[in-house]
């Protein structure tokens, strides 16, 4: 809950069919008696200084991610209950804090510190732990006990379903609970008894993490949020190094890291790094970590200081001791490599490529570029004959140009001149056609006109691959299109 | 006693002389079967930006012929636009592999040399080239100076093609002015009348401690990996076929300065 700016009664609202209703209000509101759920004109004649926002669903979803980041301080396994829960599996994470109580102390104080007013409540599932912090029950001494003292409203089952519950004289989860299932079943649906099992503990609904967990993190807290950048690359550099021995263990290295700075505001900085090949080298990696500081479009900002740092091995595969450099040429593609994720880390993973051939005989779609950061990929080139000129070129435009004027001595000819560029070419030697026909298998509705495509010659020796979009037959006047440059 | 050993002098001061001539003349023309040296900055300039896609093939080629593999290929994304992505299939039919060929495109001119100062130093690679299109004034004698010195380190051939552009002082070893020149039609076959091989009008602009301004017409020969001269045009550099060039406008080559 939005704890307010102070005085002033905040609420948000939202246009529920002919009527302006609130959505949510903060403690302020909440204290002079309005609710979710009352139109904005009642809430005004209550409270006449009541200051209103539009929701904004999907800026909530973003704070809750953002905040879900920042409690993987906490623990690696996060889940979100939209629209205001998050959900820590705090199970064997909680020696940083000495027991759950402080650790949920320190959640709160976080929380506090951006103007939150967080509940919070501990549960077996995460169900139980949501129902305990959304819904209040009456004291009680253990778990069990509490969620049996919830209002029925805890199920959070359909309107209609909660007030038959109540009329029912079925108050608490507990009164529920002691009643023969197959009778609530009956009465309220499936999904009623769902709900109940969920909150008894014997039902589980799956629990999506947000990210998966790492195989190997490592982290770093600090007493003194520590305020320099140099320090802050020592601490990964020493955490790099604890991380390659933990996979050399497993004979393992690692090809995404990702090292993330937790400022103590609240801020999180990631820094991705991602190699061709599994590495434990930790100067490679410090220097890639560094050439990605040095793409930042903001450089990195630690303001009042970072207090955790940890470095994600996101992916690991094998990588035996024996692997390392024993021939000259492995030792030389291992450098190539090393080229390769420097660039990468520095220009986008995208930006350097190999290329792959493709299965399809139009030539924009018969290759790919790959990012050369990946496996490499297959061969199955077409290679060309002996003697025989290139009959491909070596730059494609894609999508291919138009040109202009071209005059054929027959229609079905190849040009003797066209205009590409603002410049005429006189044709001078030319080969074709080479028909290529459209996908037409691919797509049954429209007709893909035939491509004949020529290589030609100009007068100055410039050779060009061209092609007439369309048979005569097939079109009216069919266009001709540059579509490559040969050498 | 006096006198024999001046004529041995000046034996020797003839025979180094003509050693030195042929050895010019071999090093001119050594590039045609064994490409341009190793360990070096080149320029590559095309002659007109319609001749860029020749300035590719003939450094493509240039590659080849030194065996000088794996080629990392590094151009703008403005290039990429203005020239049109890279072909693989017709690259390979030019004889480089494509398991040879990697791509890397940058955002502009000052991370080009940035990375190509980077992959100049990667003793992996056989050949880096940089493909810059237009003015590029970032290839400056500092630039140039710095990609021959990693060069000369790490091995890796360096050729800075460029497109657009006017020739600058620049540290390379050699300078080129290519353009594209009607290539020998194929005389048999259902083909007869078509394009032929690839061919090249290729002028020695500069040559750091030689002789310069000599001018072939090659075409190149996937097959051999070597650059050959055309039958038609005679052995060596031929007159006629100079002529014929000179007379030409493609064949106007703009000198350095």
């Amino acid at each position: 809950m939005f704890a307010g700016r102070g005085e002033t009664p905040v609420a948000f609202v939202e246009t529920v069919g002919q009527a302006v209703r609130l959505t949510a209000t903060d403690l302020a509101a909440a204290r002079s008696g309005l609710e979710v759920g009352l139109t904005l004109a009642d809430a005004r004649a209550r409270v006449p200084e009541l200051e209103v926002f539009p929701a904004d669903p999907h800026a909530d979803m973003d704070w809750l991610e953002r905040l879900a980041d920042g409690c993987t301080r906490y623990s690696p396994t996060i889940a979100l209950m939209p629209p205001d829960a998050l959900v820590i599996d705090i199970a064997g994470c909680i020696h940083a804090f000495e027991g759950e109580r402080p650790l949920a102390a320190d959640v709160e104080a976080r929380m506090a510190r951006r103007g939150i007013l967080a509940r919070h409540a501990f549960g077996d599932t995460p169900e139980i732990a949501r129902a305990l912090a959304r819904y209040a029950g009456a004291p009680a001494p253990d778990e069990a006990r509490a969620v049996k003292r919830l209002p029925v409203a805890a199920l959070e089952l359909d309107d209609d379903a909660t007030v038959a519950l109540a009329r029912a004289g079925l108050k608490t989860v507990g009164d529920v609970m002691a009643r023969p299932l197959a009778g609530i079943a009956a009465r309220f649906g499936e999904d009623a008894v769902t709900a109940v099992r969920r909150l008894a503990g014997d039902d589980k609904a799956p629990v999506r993490a947000r990210v998966a967990v790492a195989p190997v993190a490592v982290e770093r807290r600090f007493a003194e949020p520590i305020a320099r950048t140099e320090y802050a690359l020592e601490v990964i550099e020493e955490l790099a190094a604890e991380a390659a021995a933990t996979l050399a263990e497993r004979h393992q290295g690692g090809r995404r890291w990702e090292a993330r700075l937790f400022r103590s505001d609240g801020h999180i900085q990631s820094l991705r790094i991602e190699t061709g090949q599994p590495t434990r080298d930790v100067p490679l990696l410090m220097r890639l970590f560094a050439e990605r500081i040095d793409s930042l479009a903001d450089p990195l900002d630690p303001g009042y200081g970072y207090d955790l740092i940890r470095l994600d091995v996101a992916l690991a595969e094998r990588l035996d001791a024996a692997q390392l450099r024993l021939e000259g040429g492995a030792a030389a593609q291992d450098r190539v490599a090393q080229l390769v994720d420097q660039l990468s880390t520095r220009l986008g993973r995208g930006q350097v490529r190999r290329f792959a051939p493709r299965d399809s005989h139009i030539p924009e779609q018969a290759e790919l570029m790959l990012p050369a950061a990946a496996e490499a990929p297959p061969g199955g080139w077409p290679q060309g004959q002996a003697g025989e000129p290139p009959l491909r070129p070596i730059y494609l435009f894609d999508p291919p140009q138009r040109i202009e004027s071209v005059m054929a001595e027959v229609p079905d000819g190849p040009p003797h001149r066209f205009r590409w560029r603002r410049r005429v070419h006189e044709v001078a030697r030319s080969e074709g056609p080479e028909r290529i026909a459209g996908e037409w298998w691919r797509r049954h509705d429209v007709v893909i006109p035939t491509r004949d495509y020529y290589r030609v010659e100009d007068r100055r020796g410039r050779r060009f691959w061209i092609f007439r979009h369309g048979l005569h037959g097939e079109q009216e006047h069919p266009r001709w299109y540059l579509h490559g440059l040969f050498a | 006693m006096s006198d024999s050993s001046a004529l041995i002098a000046r034996l020797r001061r003839l025979a180094a002389d003509t050693g030195a001539t042929q050895a010019a003349a071999t090093a001119g023309d050594a590039w045609l079967a064994q490409g341009l040296s190793r360990a070096h900055l080149h320029d590559i300039y095309a002659v007109e930006e319609a001749d860029g896609p020749s300035g590719a093939g003939f450094g493509i080629a240039q590659a080849l012929a030194a065996r000088a593999l794996p080629l990392l290929w590094l151009r703008t994304a403005a290039g990429e636009r203005a020239q049109g992505r890279l072909h693989a299939t017709g690259l390979i039919e030019l004889g480089l592999p494509a398991d040879s060929l990697m791509l890397g495109i940058v955002a502009d001119e000052s991370a080009l040399l940035r990375a190509a100062a980077d992959a100049a130093r990667c003793t992996g690679l056989g050949t880096v080239l940089v493909e810059s299109v237009g003015r590029a004034p970032g290839f400056d004698l500092t630039a140039t100076r710095r990609l021959m010195l990693a060069a000369e380190a790490s091995g890796v051939t360096v050729l800075s093609l460029r497109i657009g552009a006017e020739p600058t002082p620049s540290a390379a070893a050699t300078r080129w002015g290519v353009a594209a020149v009607p290539s020998t039609a194929l005389d048999q076959g259902p083909g007869e009348g078509a394009p032929g091989l690839p061919a090249f009008d290729v002028e020695c602009l500069r040559r750091r401690g030689g002789p310069a301004g000599q001018r072939w017409r090659v075409e190149w020969d996937r097959d051999a990996k070597s650059f050959r001269q055309p039958p038609l045009s005679g052995a060596g550099l031929s007159l006629a076929a100079d002529r014929a060039a000179a007379r030409h406008p493609a064949a106007f080559v703009r000198r350095a300065r």
